[in-house]
């Protein structure tokens, strides 16, 4: 069987795997025999979980050039392996740093490339959902090594255990790749909660928290479903929380199985980055705010009166 | 200092959008056409940028024959001149031939900066700047929240999952801006004006050196299989809140099982 490369994506602090990598792994096994690509020092709990789901090989690239210099390295080194390996396809996952390598390895080694994939079949074809999840489109690569970037939370991930075994490959940063120099990293605070690409449970809170301590109602709802905190743009421009939680056209993309919905309105750039959740429930005072469009289960009420009792509810019945 | 902006046209954003039956491509005639939202953030960046440091602004555009209202826009709003690839034979390109067209537009033209929208709305690959990037063989700097230039360096911060990084790279660059960066301006009467006597130059996929063979739908390395609208969901339970909305929404999830 065909390798099939998977850009093993991981917590850039702590290098613990992300769950986006191990459902990309469970797509790869469709397409031929998945190998993963490891970009910085890797570790044995890594090694034991990818070869827990399906991959015999992580090619680790490490090194301080992979770190120094923004997306580019890390197609070099994709570059290389696929003229080395020639992989039935490349699965990378559609952050932003994998949609641009995708696109420049796909220019690179003269491929076609599709973004966004959420399905991805035995022959290749790929389903993208579009235009804000109301078109569905099947779309397959025609020429080239078939690049693809897939969202998290699209398959869920099936162990098939296997032995994985590390094997260093060199990293040759192009003269191009040097040309831009990362010269700092500001990590905000991140929390004990999961990360919002990942969460199976999103609690959002917009402009109706009202402010930064308004957000306290919604991290305790979110803390009672485990679940991970988003916020509107509204909410992360007036400072009350982190940009970093943004969801919507320009912040997050979020797939969740629930995505609760607080104080939003639903603005058309809010809903492109939730609008794929597969149960949405909306807690708005406003019986007109387009949100309730998309809601599965709705409450028109106070948020403060509402999500408190919620919490409340959650906690007796979960005891 | 020559700066350039890369814009799109796209639906306008509340517009419903469908693709075409007969192509499978995206219908661009029905709804209005409008200047791709992020791309004014880019088009305020790039008259800031050229504002402080002195310098030229052009508008490059790829798009069919309406695409020139959306170079004219930003014309309106202080650009200089504009560039608009149009050619019947660009109609269904994919981002690789999307990425060849701009970059043989730019080429050659001594563009120190060359800037993006993050992200259509339309198509929201959020890929053509890294591929222009790589096909110009020069700094790629995106996702920009800041930009600095200082002497012949250009400093970014791009937005990351954690935060942010700090990046820099010597001109020439491609960036591309997020909507965080700035607050793009309205066009005022006089710019709209203006922008009518600004020079506009129309090329065609061969005027760029370009083969028309390359490009287009036919040349594509994806291809669309089939779509299809997806069922809209059926409407949701809505209540009113009367002193007990948590428990009704506790019951509701206990209901689909997450509680
Ligand atoms: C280029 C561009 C990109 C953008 N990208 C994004 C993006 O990525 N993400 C994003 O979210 N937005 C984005 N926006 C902004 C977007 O257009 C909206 O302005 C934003 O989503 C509004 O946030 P909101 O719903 O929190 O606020 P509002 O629209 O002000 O809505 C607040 C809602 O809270 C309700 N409310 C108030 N008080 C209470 C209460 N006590 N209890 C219950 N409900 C209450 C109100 O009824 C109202 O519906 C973008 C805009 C542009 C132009
Ligand atoms: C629903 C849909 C899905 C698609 N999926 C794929 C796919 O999977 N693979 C594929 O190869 N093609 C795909 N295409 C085709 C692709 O949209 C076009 O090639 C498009 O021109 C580039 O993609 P984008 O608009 O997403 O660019 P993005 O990378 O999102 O755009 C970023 C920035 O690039 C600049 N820019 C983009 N297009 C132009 C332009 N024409 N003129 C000037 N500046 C521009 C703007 O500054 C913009 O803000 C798809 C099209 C649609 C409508």
């Amino acid at each position: 069987m065909a390798p099939v490369l998977v850009l093993a994506e991981h917590d850039a602090a702590n290098g613990a795997v992300k769950k986006v990598t191990l459902e990309l792994l469970t797509l790869a096994r469709r397409l031929g025999e998945p190998v993963a690509v490891w970009f910085g020092a890797g570790s044995g709990d890594a090694l034991e979980l990818l070869g827990q789901y399906g991959a015999s090989t992580v090619y680790v690239a490490d090194g301080s050039g992979v770190t120094d210099h923004p997306v580019v390295p890390m197609v070099d080194v994709l570059a290389a392996l696929v003229a080395d390996v020639s992989p039935a396809a490349v699965l990378v996952p559609s952050s932003a740093d994998g949609k641009e390598v995708a696109g420049r390895l796909a220019v690179r080694t003269g491929s076609g490339v599709i973004t966004d994939a959420v399905d991805i079949d035995a022959s290749g074809v790929a389903t993208q959902s579009v235009f804000g999840g109301s078109t569905v489109v099947h779309s397959k690569v025609t020429s080239g090594t078939p690049i693809y970037t897939v969202r998290s939370n699209s398959v869920a991930p099936e162990a098939a255990p296997t032995t994985c075994t590390a094997q260093p490959v060199s990293v040759e940063v192009s003269d191009v790749a040097k040309k831009a120099t990362v010269t700092d990293r500001t990590v905000a605070s991140k929390g004990g909660r999961p990360e919002l690409t990942e969460a199976a449970v999103v609690v959002s809170g917009g402009r109706g928290v009202g402010g930064p301590e308004g957000f306290s109602v919604i991290e305790k709802l979110a803390d009672s479903l485990g679940a991970a905190v988003g916020a509107s743009r509204a909410a992360t421009d007036a400072g009350w929380y982190p940009h970093q939680y943004q969801v919507g056209q320009t912040g997050k993309t979020v797939s969740p199985q629930l995505y609760i919905a607080n104080g939003i309105s639903g603005a058309i750039q809010h809903r492109a980055g939730m609008q794929t959740s597969k149960v949405v429930v909306v807690v708005n005072k406003d019986a007109e705010a387009p949100i309730f469009e998309l809601a599965d289960f709705g409450v028109v009420g106070d948020l403060f009166e509402v999500v408190p009792q919620l919490t409340d509810e959650i906690e007796k019945r979960a005891n | 200092m020559k700066i350039a902006v890369c814009v799109k046209q796209v639906p306008d954003t509340w517009a419903e959008k469908t693709l075409r039956p007969e192509d499978s491509t995206l219908d661009r005639e029905a709804p209005d056409g409008v200047l791709n939202e992020l791309d004014e953030y880019a088009v305020e960046e790039a008259l800031q940028i050229a504002e402080a440091h002195g310098g030229e602004v052009t508008v490059v555009s790829m798009g069919p024959a309406r695409a020139a209202e959306t170079v004219r826009k930003a014309l309106s709003m202080g650009a200089d001149a504009g560039i608009h690839v149009q050619d019947d034979a660009l109609h269904g390109s994919d981002a690789i031939a999307t990425s060849a067209v701009l970059a043989a537009a730019l080429e050659g033209k001594g563009f120190d900066l060359i800037i993006f929208g993050s992200e259509s709305t339309d198509a929201r690959m959020s890929v053509i700047p890294a591929m222009v990037a790589e096909r110009l063989g020069i700094a790629q700097l995106t996702f920009a929240q800041r930009v600095s230039v200082s002497g012949s360096d250009v400093t970014i911060e791009r937005v990351t999952d954690y935060g942010f990084d700090t990046i820099t790279a010597s001109m020439p660059a491609v960036v591309s801006v997020v909507e965080k960066i700035n607050e793009p301006r309205y066009p005022s009467f006089k710019g709209i004006m203006a922008a009518k006597k600004k020079p506009v130059e129309t090329l065609g996929v061969s005027e760029l050196g370009l083969d028309v063979a390359a490009v287009g739908q036919a040349a594509a390395w994806s291809a669309v299989e089939d779509f299809a609208a997806r069922p809209p969901k059926p409407a949701g339970t809505i209540v009113a809140d009367e002193g007990e909305g948590g428990a009704r929404i506790a019951s509701y999830l206990t209901e689909q099982k997450f509680i």
